[in-house]
């Protein structure tokens, strides 16, 4: 786990800054930016994954059953996936609703 | 490992120097041409193509790439040289100071050439003051025997895991790079025994994969460049243990402060790189005639040293420094700025007297230098020391 | 695209070698691609990546998105860079330095770092025919800085260096024809893709990267917020642009052309232009002579690669 940047100090940087903690950007939790949510009807959901493919945010996860869910720490609410459903069980809704 | 042989031989300077990265067993060599460096990379693309070093030798279409291919060459953890001089240098200075920052070791024959315009292809030390601030560890040999040497301690300096910063051995083009001189070779055996396998703990690989280069905002930019700076200053003790230990197995001793015939001298005569010896045959003239002058070589630029050199003039009245480029509009060329710095508010601190001479090639004699340090005294006595003085100057 | 109907999404790896967390805007078709790339490419890939917007999204420190050794070092010499890590790898393998393995190297630019200030560089790595592959994710401008005009920005687009105005149409100059360029370079492997076409995008990377040599993938890499689109069509004006023959998919491989993708019935160009913003100020004699233009370079692709 990375410490906050204004915490870093420079021995912690290390020569030439590399990271070696590799895909720690998952700190930076992107589903802060979201003003709307995919929201899945399961009952419509054919599984193919296409939600998933398209998600520029790597944010669809697979649920245990099957169906396609987003992960709403990283997902910004793009919409693609509600756009991109071929059966169309996705629907964005307001955060604030 | 090459097969290049040891032994004493009269040989081009270039071509001592391209021996001994092939000595080095270096991995990468990426070439572009540019005079006067071209017959160092020369004379390595001949050694590669007859299979006497195995080595990828990249000839790149600009010194912006030759950078480039050896920062990547570098980042995977392979031996890497080039050479350039020059509107080379200032082509690929966006990566040259890249390639520092990212601490990517690797090493450079920098066969120091004037800047255009007017284009000139003749010598002076113009390209590697633009680069001073880079980062990279600058240091200047002043005969054939040092360059060849050059290679082996700027590999050795460079690719230590505590320093992981690139190395440029400085040689003055056409002076040094196209001169025939005696050189002594040294054998695999001590190369192996002095210069280790390079390994660099996080290169790229796919078993170990990190991230090399990434941005910073401002909350972290300053740590960052903290880090340069400590890392540079580190070095030192580095480099000049790899000169030390050197010269314990080649008897050949190199200090990044050298000094002649100083302990009794009155005032001293400063140079950097080919124009030490010229400087040394003047100082036993005048000694001849009872001037009390030395002669102090700096050879390690950067990172710059301090105290040896404070140790080796506080003291004397007085010092000439012989600068080979201008800093424009400052007050003066940049080794006398440096070595004004350094003496500043020193107790004992002799006076400077800066001369900037031998631009572009322009021949610097003996008689030159009798005339530098003998009116360079006259100003420092009178005390007309502002600024420098461009030596031979018409009108 | 029938001969891809026997893909399916969940076939498709389900690791991600670039982790969430990274900034791409809403809609990002770029990171996307280069998402659907590495998947391709799997995880014994080492990435140069040029300045831009892939780069500083990805790696913010002290954090990073890849999980895949990746290195940046400037805008314009991403081909160069790959080129010593390749050059390097190769004299280490040789030498018995480290195991032998095989490595795909690839170097990814915007279109302003490919067809731009990068140009040079990458006319010498594919020249030299060092085995890497060179991805152009295309989004039609200088994004990261703000939508500047690129020479890979199309006829007519407005952008903040080209803008539209009483005197001006946006940008006055064609499209460079980076693909054609690669092509010019006689390299076994050329080709065009586009995200939203996922399978043949990972299938052409995939192709690429087995290439003995040096391969180039331009990828039409949809802005949402430079194209100023909605954030979740960026699949559908993708699939436009390829469906109205504005951007043609097709291969080049050792200099045979194929045509990937042909649209069955070709939708008209104006369908896929009037609704981004960028081109809001065109007149339909103005669509017409895009759309003419767009005609004649499909047509030449198509025709090259039906002759033999």
């Amino acid at each position: 786990m990375a410490k906050p940047i204004d915490e870093i100090t420079w021995q912690e940087l290390g020569i030439g800054a590399v990271v070696t903690e590799i895909g720690n950007s998952v700190q930076y939790k992107t589903g802060s930016w979201r003003s709307e949510r995919p929201v899945v009807k399961k009952e419509h959901c054919i599984k193919c994954g296409v939600c998933w493919l398209f998600c520029p945010d790597m944010s669809i996860v697979q649920t245990p059953e099957g169906h396609f869910t987003a992960n709403l720490e990283f997902c910004k609410g793009c919409g693609i996936c509600a756009k991109e459903c071929p059966v169309g069980c996705i629907t964005m809704q307001g955060e604030e609703a | 490992m090459s097969e290049i042989g040891k032994g004493r031989k009269g040989i081009e300077v270039s071509i001592a120097m391209a021996d001994a990265v092939a000595q080095a067993d270096v991995d990468v060599i990426a070439a572009y041409p540019i005079t006067p460096q071209t017959h160092i990379v020369e004379h390595l693309a001949d050694i590669v193509a007859n299979g006497e070093l195995d080595a990828e030798f990249v000839p790149v279409e600009s010194e912006h790439s030759a950078m480039s291919v050896c920062c990547g060459s570098a980042a995977v953890g392979a031996r890497t040289f080039t050479s350039t001089s020059s509107q080379g240098l200032a082509l690929m200075s966006e990566i040259f100071i890249i390639a520092a920052a990212m601490r990517l070791p690797m090493v450079m024959a920098l066969a120091n050439r004037s800047l255009s315009s007017p284009l000139s292809i003749w010598n002076d030390h113009t390209d590697v003051m633009m680069v001073r601030d880079a980062g990279w560890i600058h240091f200047f040999v002043e005969n054939g025997q040092e360059a060849y040497d050059g290679i082996f301690n700027a590999f050795r300096m460079s690719e230590d895991p505590g320093v992981m910063l690139p190395v440029a051995v400085n040689l003055d083009g056409f002076i040094m790079t196209h001169m025939v001189e005696p050189v002594e070779y040294v054998d695999g055996e001590l190369i192996k025994k002095y210069l280790p396998e390079f390994k660099m703990k996080n290169a790229l690989h796919p078993d170990n994969p990190v991230s090399m280069g990434c941005f910073a905002m401002p909350e972290i930019y300053t740590e960052a460049q903290m880090s340069r700076e400590v890392g540079i200053k580190d070095a030192y003790p580095t480099i000049v243990k790899a000169w030390d230990e050197w010269g314990a197995l080649t008897g050949r001793h190199y200090k990044p402060i050298e000094t002649y015939r100083t302990d009794d001298a009155d005032y001293c005569i400063i140079t950097m790189g080919s124009f030490g010896e010229t400087a040394m045959e003047v100082a036993d003239m005048l000694r001849e005639e009872g001037e009390k002058v030395g002669v102090v070589k700096i050879r390690l630029w950067r990172p710059f040293p301090m105290e040896e050199f404070r140790k080796s003039v506080l003291g004397k009245k007085y010092l000439i420094v012989l600068d080979r480029a201008i800093s424009f509009g400052s007050q003066g060329g940049p080794v006398a700025m440096e070595l004004r710095s350094a003496l500043y508010g020193q107790k004992d601190a002799p006076v400077v007297v800066n001369y900037v001479a031998g631009l572009a090639g322009r021949d610097v004699s003996r008689k030159d230098f009798r005339n530098i340090i003998l009116e360079g005294k006259k100003k420092a006595v009178s005390g007309h020391t502002d600024g420098f003085t461009l030596y031979g100057l018409r009108g | 695209m029938d001969k891809y109907s026997v893909y399916s999404a969940r076939l498709v790896d389900q690791t991600e070698y670039m982790a969430p967390g990274h900034r791409a805007c809403q809609g990002c078709a770029e990171v996307l691609a280069v998402r659907l790339i590495l998947k391709a490419l799997g995880r014994d890939t080492i990435m140069a990546m040029s300045t831009g917007c892939m780069e500083i999204i990805s790696s913010p420190l002290p954090l990073t998105s890849w999980r895949i050794p990746w290195i940046h070092n400037a805008f314009e010499n991403s081909s160069a860079v790959v080129s010593g890590c390749e050059s390097g790898m190769k004299a280490m393998m040789r030498k018995g330095r480290i195991p032998q393995k095989k490595i795909n190297f690839v170097a990814m630019g915007g279109d302003g770092a490919t067809a731009d200030i990068g140009m040079g560089p990458l006319s010498g790595a594919l020249e030299r025919g060092h085995d890497f592959l060179y991805v152009c994710l295309d989004n039609e401008a200088y994004m990261n800085t703000g939508i500047q005009r690129s020479s890979s920005t199309p006829y007519g687009a407005s952008t903040t260096t080209s803008p539209a105005g009483k005197k001006s149409i946006g940008q006055h100059t064609q499209k460079k024809n980076m693909a054609q360029i690669a092509v010019a370079h006689n390299i076994p492997y050329v080709a065009t893709a586009c995200t939203s076409y996922p399978f043949d995008l990972m299938e052409k990377a995939k192709r690429a990267a087995e290439m003995n040599g040096a391969a180039y993938l331009h990828v039409l890499s949809v802005c949402p917020t430079g194209w100023r689109i909605p954030p979740e069509e960026a699949i559908k004006y993708g699939r436009l642009a390829v469906e109205s023959g504005m951007f043609p998919l097709y291969e080049v491989v050792n200099g045979k052309y194929s045509l990937s993708y042909k649209p069955p019935v070709m939708i008209p160009v104006k369908e896929y232009l009037a609704a981004q913003g960028r081109y809001r100020h065109l007149t339909d004699t103005d669509l017409h002579k895009i759309e003419e233009m767009a005609m004649q370079e499909y047509q030449r692709i198509v025709r090259l690669s039906e002759g033999d």
